[in-house]
């Protein structure tokens, strides 16, 4: 038997997890297609193929994260969609146009195809980029001054950016020739991008924030605080030398700047967590005060624990099936 | 100015009523499409996977639009009912839960490998793909339903400070409402997906589609919607029963009964007025709907001014009942009467495919028709007896909830109208799509069994 305080930690550890699976899996695909070309028609099929077994499930974990939000934290929910609710409900439009651009574009006539592929960048972008708004909002503590509007605006950029990184990575990974050449310029210049975002969030953020300058400065983060911001920059690093010199002979290697991003975004998400916890609303609220009645967590708790090796064995199986280079999708 | 009450409450039925129209076809979709891989399988006749290839990319496409609208649904509770989660989240947390965790991830995981990985794993793979991304609709239709009933009927709970508790998690999932429900919609999807796959099979039919498997898949779609549709009279008869029986005041405002009374006509058309609290224009059956509600000629029927203040809105209950009975009785006869062609001869003639075309989206009329009925009844209240709509609404400015819905309105209008051409495109463009050559016939030598050794090997490549 679990005792009741640990469920607000257990919960808070899944919504962790599913907010950060999620980053990771449909920040690859909303980064395809926030690179989506529109002038070379094969490019952006192959692209597109890459990530269509994948989108569904992984727009999922976004139900998931949102999900466990509502489900143990109830009151946080409220306030935290309340306050987002212009941003979440443009989020949602963009994640509808380019969840439907995806089918769209591949049933209707040739002319309408280049109508909807645009549909499906812009919808990827207007996502991803409420997405990183909303974070921003979330970090300033939903304040409506106009430093927190600013750095808003700058974590949005830096989300999008984020994500086209990691889109590249996953098109590096899953392609050949001269569209994975491509990606890799892309590469190059949204990891330039993202050096510079990961920079001036680590000064804006406590310079702006005195909950989390608090927090930096204190032990035992001081050591994380220090540890997250080098190694990040590391493997910046790396990242920009093993682009420089790919691709390599017999295309060893090709999966290195996907997961590199991958730890990447490991790292700026524990950040950002050990920055808060245990606030689920910087400032406001905390996990403990916000979580469900104990009863309902283990109802739900129980399920979860049987279910998940589940998914991730599926989830897996999924990946097998599709493993290697990406050809042409059909539909059978 | 609309007020926020009423612009969530017109944001809530947008979303929904916009989102339940791809669900209701593709739990019984899935379904068509697992039975028509199967026949492939069993039989070896490449006709089976023809229309298991048109039909898997219209499943496509309503998926991917029911995912999409389903995700606004899943915001909703937060940013324009915080009451609600707030009163009753203990109970409708972990059963939403429920729906992600073993539904969502199976239909969306498996949808992969049943859209594209027919080349890539093994038949039985591929089969059980369709079998799970099946399994993983009627699971997502289970929990949502144990939640709408258990809002209908709530047990199973006790209130602790004004905030719902759990008590009985058996009770709660199998409230006193659910079965009905949930049996009811089941067949309405299925009524739904064979209606759909006869209208647009008739339309190509009708643009000179004469290969096997348009009129196959109209036969298929026929026969089962006249074998469900009396099977849904009998659902829908008992789930009335079971609402009259907890929800009087729903059924006096389905069947319009003002006062208490025994021996009470079945109503075929009526205008009530709720502002004078009577009907007009009323064309009526004696006793009849004592008869169906209580088996009884002389049954007493509680009116609405039993339940003053209470009650639902009448106008929009009652005529949706009727609307959704109406378009009931037109598909049952459009089933039997085709059914009675099909079995006596083997072609039908063009009004009749003209007929079945405009029933396309018959069961989409029926679906949001009873929906509303079950809904707008509920009215006042969110959870019956627990909570009223009014308490839960959001505190908001009305100008954000009327930017959202302007903007839902717009992108679901506009979806909706590409939806409807690119499903008749798509059936144009299977017109001109070759008939069935004898070469890709001699698989059906090894059958039953051809399909298990068939693809067994998968030609995936190795990953550097």
């Amino acid at each position: 038997m679990i005792p009741d305080t640990y469920l607000p930690i257990i919960f808070a550890g899944l919504m962790a997890l599913s907010v950060i699976v999620y980053a990771i899996l449909d920040g690859y695909d909303l980064g395809v297609g926030i690179l989506l070309p529109l002038d070379n028609d094969q490019h952006s099929d192959k692209m597109i193929a890459s990530i269509g077994p994948f989108w569904d499930a992984n727009e999922t974990w976004l139900v998931l994260a949102v999900g466990l939000l509502l489900i143990a934290f109830p009151s946080a929910h409220n306030v935290i969609l309340k306050e987002l609710y212009i941003p979440s409900a443009i989020m949602l439009v963009g994640l509808i146009l380019r969840g439907v651009a995806f089918d769209f574009r591949a049933k209707v006539a040739q002319t309408d195809k280049h109508r909807w592929n645009q549909v499906f960048k812009a919808g990827s972008i207007i996502a991803s980029a409420s997405q990183g708004y909303m974070l921003g909002c979330f970090v300033m503590g939903f304040e409506s001054s106009s430093y927190a509007i600013a750095f808003s605006l700058l974590s949005a950029l830096g989300v999008t950016c984020a994500y086209a990184l990691i889109g590249s990575g996953w098109l590096i990974l899953k392609t050949t020739e001269d569209l994975q050449l491509r990606a890799i310029a892309w590469a190059k210049l949204t990891g330039k991008i993202s050096f510079i975002g990961i920079l001036a969030v680590c000064i804006v953020n406590p310079l702006i924030n005195p909950l989390v300058y608090e927090r930096w400065i204190s032990a035992p983060f001081i050591y994380f605080a220090a540890i997250i911001p080098i190694a990040s920059f590391a493997l910046l690093l790396a990242g920009h030398f093993i682009l420089k010199r790919l691709p390599f002979e017999g295309d060893k290697g090709c999966w290195l700047p996907f997961f590199i991003t991958l730890f990447l975004f490991v790292l700026c998400f524990s950040g950002l967590a050990f920055s808060f916890y245990p606030y689920v609303v910087p400032g406001q609220l905390t996990i403990f005060e916000a979580a469900s009645a104990p009863e309902s967590l283990r109802f739900i708790l129980y399920g979860a624990v049987f279910v998940l090796p589940f998914i991730l064995a599926y989830t897996m199986f999924s990946y097998r099936v599709f493993w290697g280079k990406t050809k042409d999708l059909n539909y059978y | 100015m609309l007020d926020v009450f009423m612009l969530s409450r017109m944001q809530f039925a947008a979303n929904i009523s916009f989102h339940i129209l791809f669900p209701t076809i593709t739990i019984a979709l899935g379904w068509f499409l697992f039975y028509f891989k199967l026949r492939f399988n069993l039989s070896g006749h490449p006709v089976w996977m023809r229309i298991y290839r048109f039909w898997v990319k219209v499943f496509a496409l309503t998926f991917a639009l029911g995912v999409v609208s389903g995700i606004t649904m899943s915001f909703q509770f937060g940013t324009n009912w915080p009451g609600f989660m707030e009163k009753v989240g203990n109970i409708a947390g972990p059963l939403l839960g429920y729906e992600v965790l073993t539904a969502f991830f199976l239909e969306a995981t498996f949808l992969g490998i049943m859209l594209f990985g027919f080349n890539r794993v093994p038949n039985w793979v591929h089969t059980t793909a369709t079998l799970l991304v099946s399994v993983g609709t009627t699971l997502s239709a289970f929990w949502i339903l144990v939640l709408n009933s258990w809002m209908q009927t709530p047990v199973g709970f006790e209130l602790r400070d004004g905030v719902v508790h759990a008590t009985d998690w058996m009770a709660i999932i199998f409230n006193p409402s659910f079965p009905y429900r949930f049996v009811h919609v089941l067949l309405a999807s299925g009524l739904t997906a064979a209606f759909l796959i006869a209208g647009i099979s008739a339309y190509r039919l009708l643009r000179g589609d004469n290969k096997q498997a348009p009129f196959l898949a109209l036969k298929t779609a026929v026969y089962v919607a006249a074998t469900l549709i009396p099977l849904q009279i009998i659902a829908g008869d008992l789930h009335g029963l079971n609402t009259f029986e907890h929800q009087p005041a729903k059924v006096a405002a389905m069947e319009g009964v003002w006062e208490t009374k025994k021996g009470v006509p079945l109503l075929l058309f009526a205008i009530p007025d709720e502002e004078n609290r009577t009907n007009h224009f009323e064309i009526a059956i004696p006793k009849l709907a004592s008869l169906i509600l209580t088996h009884e000629l002389d049954g007493e029927i509680k009116g609405l001014n039993d339940f003053e203040g209470e009650h639902p809105p009448v106008g929009a209950v009652f005529y949706s009942f009727r609307i959704m009975l109406g378009v009931g009785m037109l598909m049952l006869l459009t089933a039997w009467f085709v059914s009675a062609k099909l079995l006596r001869k083997q072609t039908l003639q063009k009004n009749i495919l003209w007929g079945l075309v405009g029933m396309t989206f018959s069961g989409w009329i029926a679906t949001l028709a009873g929906w509303y009925v079950t809904e707008i009844g509920r009215q006042p209240y969110l959870v019956s007896g627990v909570l009223k709509t009014s308490e839960a609404v959001t505190d908001i400015a009305p100008g954000n909830v009327l930017f959202s819905l302007i903007l839902y309105l717009s992108v679901y209008g506009v979806l909706l109208i590409a939806y409807l051409r690119t499903l008749f495109l798509m059936a144009r463009r299977a017109v001109e799509i070759e008939e069935i050559q004898p070469a890709e016939r001699k698989t059906q030598k090894n059958s039953p069994f051809y399909s298990m050794a068939h693809h067994s090997i998968n030609n995936r490549e190795v990953n550097p």
